[in-house]
């Protein structure tokens, strides 16, 4: 957090935050629900980081996780159902002193804002985005998401759906300009405190795919995720996401992957065997529309009003 | 008008003393992409530069290249040009210059020439190597000569050839050194014009382009018998000419927002065209957005982030941005929207002026979104406006509309230049610590207003919701808070109607009829009320700016005058067809909305031509609703 600069002097904090310093009302989720293990882990970054609160802004769209925003005591924005993208990108567009964070859900990102999720990969902005996807709609009451599996049983489809799901990763993935693309789950813990981490410290649309469970419309998959450890293989390099002592005993299937290397990322993406969990995919030279937004702050009046006169005279008779 | 013209009169250098005239109406017809809007923008520019006042009005085709020799795709452009300040496109034309004889009908279709108007013809055509063509040509020829027209062949192809191997490309010159000569302009001013438009070409093509103007002008000179002179008054204000869009685009920049967010949009786009280039040099930057829901949504993000945003549509993207719109409003975020309004519904007539989109800016979201709505009436208020509605936006905590249309968006006038303030810019945000007592949502209860902090304000850290909350920020379903914070949003606009006065009246405040109009119809109403009342009908007329909240003492203004009646582009039944009743007849925009608001039975005079109106179709219009034979 804090240290010797070069000249042996340091920057004291005016304020040491704790994680009551950002958290906010009592959240309103299920028992049980992915969602808190993600406020809890966010929030313990922000600790970590010591963020200022006042500089960080979490955006959200609409759904259950969207909520996300109320429950922290920093700048919020909950706002419309699938447009989350946009308004963050509005955020961070001339505020680059602003730590912005994207909280949304299956339906939020995938479905009605899959326009505003493909550009908002385009565009990398240094954003750091949660995708909560738990594969169903809860706030509506259990619907099918473009992420629930085939046959998911819901409301909506009584029989079964019949086509198969959007794979988050393996879209952005394929998206032109993705920096950053990782996937962890909320029953790990400390693998998705990592992955929030290593998304926060990349600069650029850092892209955390966190599957979840849902103990109310999906009980019977959350529990075959949380109990199938086998299922899930961990990504190992040493760019990728840390493991941690205590947790890579557990781990008991790994692979190595340079998350420099895109066409293994998204061969592992589309493999319909195994999860895959960590940094799929990283590039940290990939051209960042925020930069370019914030490239001209800080104009002075007199500035402004020069290059309106020298308008007006090409206009003037 | 109808003195016979001579031509190729060997005598024509001593005979041709100009014609001293106060305005005259010229028109420049062609297949699209033959550069006629770029030879008249020229012309009024040159005019304007003179002293002359000037109106264009651009005839474009929705196409990009429409099949040519049409009357569907004609392409071109008007331009009034007068002693006097003008503010419409007027009546019928008095000179076209026309590029093939096809292009006229087009024209013809809408009443735009008259008996006597001259139509300067090229005659190439009449040499066509297709003898379908050759027919169509003469049977033109026969065609004009009855309706009445001067018609003078001309042959501009020939001439170009001369100068350059490709004549479809600087015709357009050519034709704008012909006009030069026919109404006495500098030729040395058109040469700086064709200087500045061709700035970012090489030489060599500006070269050529001024040889095609000097040849066009020698041309006129030795060979029509055609001079005008429109005398000019002199002035010692500095002005700038420009139209509506590039106004909008420079009061942007003006207003001192930073960030336009905007997808592209007929006749919107060309604004931010001009707004990106500038805007970037000024501190700023545009963000072409990938949709027009997207658009929106980074401009209140950027709002909401204390950098106040503009959007710029026209009214397919409104009906996109539906949902944003009532979440600004909701939560109280500042933004400017300005929508160059045209032909609708739906994709509608996307190069055609409408003002269509009145009553979707009013009421055009789900629940109780109330919000400020102005209409600019000319190009100097698209700039002022924006401007203005920044200042709005800001104090009010709301989005403020600003309202064009296609009309004024191509539309080039002078207006004195303006006298950039510093205030206009934005005062740098006050980042200092927020008192922790304050609410975010903290209404005043006379007001309704209440102050924002913006992230980055130690302190000031709270959620926006586009759900109901109370006043600190936090959803709330309770009754009686969900009922306080829409009176405390609706309040706002009732505290900002107090600043405001009531319109000013043209004409007597008591008469026969008053006539009501809104946005870029203003100078044919004005001209026709003029025509009007000199003919001693009783007859004034009040022109909104504010459509939200209305300008106070409408009513009284109303009660003074026999009878009320719009004037507006845009859809109303015609009480005269047998279908329509008191019980279904649907009215113009204004008309419903002034109907509601004064309970005063205001007819209303509407249609969606998709033509600016005529300072004369409004004059027949006020005699046919008190009576009067034309």
């Amino acid at each position: 957090m804090y240290g010797l600069k070069s000249d042996l002097t340091c920057d004291l904090p005016t304020k040491q935050y704790s994680i009551s310093d950002y958290s906010k009302g009592v959240p309103r989720w299920c028992p049980g629900c992915g969602d808190h293990a993600v406020l809890n882990n966010t929030q313990k970054l922000l600790k970590e980081k010591q963020l200022d609160p006042a500089k960080t802004v979490f955006v959200s769209g609409i759904g259950c996780s969207s909520r996300f925003p109320h429950y922290m005591d920093t700048y919020g924005f909950h706002g419309l159902h699938g447009r989350a993208f946009p308004v963050a990108c509005g955020v961070k567009f001339r505020r680059p002193d602003l730590n912005v964070f994207v909280i949304t859900g299956d339906g939020d990102c995938c479905s009605i804002g899959a326009g505003a999720w493909i550009h908002a990969i385009r565009y990398n902005m240094d954003l750091t985005v949660l995708l909560l996807d738990n594969e169903i709609y809860g706030l509506t009451k259990k619907q099918t998401s473009p992420t629930s599996r085939l046959g998911t049983i819901s409301n909506t489809t009584p029989e079964g759906s019949i086509i198969p799901p959007i794979n988050a990763i393996e879209t952005t993935l394929g998206v032109a300009n993705a920096s950053f693309v990782a996937q962890t789950a909320d029953w790990n813990p400390v693998h998705m405190y990592e992955t929030i981490k290593a998304g926060f410290e990349h600069k650029g649309f850092s892209f955390i795919h966190i599957i979840q469970r849902c103990p109310i419309f999906q009980q019977s998959l959350g529990k075959e995720m949380a109990t199938n450890k086998d299922a899930m293989v961990y990504l190992q390099h040493e760019n990728g996401i840390p493991f941690g002592e205590d947790f890579s005993q557990s781990v008991k299937n790994t692979v190595n992957h340079d998350p420099t290397n895109l066409s293994e990322a998204r061969e592992l993406a589309m493999d319909r065997e195994n999860i895959y969990m960590g940094l799929f995919y990283q590039n940290k030279m990939a051209p960042r529309y925020d930069l370019y937004g914030s490239s001209n702050l800080g104009f002075t009046n007199d500035q402004r009003e020069k290059v309106l006169n020298a308008e007006f005279d090409k206009y003037a008779i | 008008m109808n003195d016979p013209i001579q031509l190729n009169d060997t005598h024509a250098k001593n005979i041709r003393k100009p014609v001293q005239i106060s305005e005259h109406i010229i028109e420049i017809v062609s297949d699209s992409g033959e550069g006629a809007q770029k030879c008249g923008q020229s012309f009024a520019a040159i005019s304007a530069k003179m002293g002359n006042g000037v109106w264009t009005v651009e005839i474009i085709p929705a196409e990009i290249q429409p099949p040519a020799r049409g009357r569907a795709g004609a392409s071109g452009i008007r331009v009034r040009i007068g002693t006097n300040k003008i503010t419409n496109m007027g009546n019928e034309a008095d000179l076209i210059v026309a590029l093939n004889e096809q292009v006229p009908y087009g024209r013809i279709d809408q009443h735009a020439y008259r008996d006597g108007t001259i139509l300067l013809l090229e005659n190439k055509w009449a040499e066509d190597p297709d003898p379908e063509i050759r027919i169509k040509y003469a049977d033109a020829l026969v065609d004009f000569k009855n309706r009445g027209y001067q018609v003078i062949e001309i042959p501009m192809e020939e001439e170009c050839l001369k100068i350059v191997g490709n004549a479809r490309k600087g015709k357009n010159m050519w034709v704008l050194g012909m006009l030069c000569n026919i109404y006495t302009r500098s030729l040395e001013k058109a040469e700086r014009q064709i200087r500045n438009i061709f700035k970012k070409k090489s030489d060599s093509v500006i070269n050529a382009n001024i040889a095609l103007l000097n040849s066009g002008y020698q041309w006129a000179e030795s060979n029509l018998n055609l001079r005008f002179e429109i005398p000019v008054k002199e002035s010692e204000e500095d002005y700038l000419v420009m139209n509506g869009n590039e106004a909008l685009a420079l009061g942007v920049v003006a207003s001192g927002m930073e960030v336009c967010s905007m997808y592209p949009i007929t006749p919107a786009t060309s604004a931010s065209h001009l707004l990106a280039e500038v805007l970037r040099k000024a501190g700023g930057v545009v963000h072409q957005a990938e949709d027009e829901i997207a658009a929106i949504g980074f401009a209140i993000g950027a709002s909401y982030a204390g950098k106040t945003a503009v959007t710029i549509t026209s009214g397919p993207g409104m009906a996109l941005k539906t949902e944003f719109l009532g979440l600004a409003t909701m939560a109280e975020i500042p933004l400017v929207v300005i929508d160059v309004q045209r032909g609708g519904p739906s994709t509608g007539l996307p190069t055609k002026v409408e003002q269509g989109d009145l009553l979707t800016a009013l009421y055009g979201q789900p629940g109780a979104v109330p919000k400020i709505v102005m209409a600019a009436a000319t190009i100097e208020e698209c700039f002022h406006f924006v401007i203005l509605a920044r200042k709005l936006a800001e104090t009010f905590r709301t989005p403020v509309y600003v309202l064009s249309d296609a009309n004024l968006a191509t539309g080039q006038q002078p207006f004195p230049r303006p006298k950039i303030k510093h205030d206009w810019f934005a005062p740098p945000i006050d980042q200092s610590p927020w008192k922790e007592d304050i609410k975010p949502f903290n209404w005043d209860e006379k007001t309704g207003l209440s102050k924002r902090s913006i992230p980055g304000q130690i302190g000031g850290q709270y959620t926006v919701t586009g759900l109901a909350h109370d006043r600190r920020g936090n959803v709330s379903y309770k009754p009686d808070e969900n009922q306080e914070a829409s009176e405390m949003r609706s309040r706002k606009f009732a505290s900002f109607q107090k600043t405001l006065n009531p319109p000013p009246i043209k004409g007597e405040d008591h008469g026969d009829l008053l006539i009501v109009g809104w946005g870029s119809t203003l100078g044919a109403i004005d001209e026709a009320i003029e025509i009007a009342q000199n003919e001693g009908i009783k007859v004034s007329s009040i022109h909104l700016r504010f459509m939200s909240p209305f300008q106070p003492g409408l009513k009284e203004i109303f009660q003074k005058f026999k009878q009320v009646m719009t004037v507006e582009i845009n859809y109303s039944d015609r009480i005269d067809n047998p279908q329509f009743s008191e019980s279904n007849r649907r009215y113009s925009q204004l008309a419903w909305v002034l109907r509601a608001r004064t309970l005063v039975d205001i007819d209303c005079f509407s249609n969606v031509e998709g033509q600016p109106l005529s300072p004369k179709r409004i004059v027949d219009a006020i005699k046919n609703k008190l009576g009067l034979s034309n």
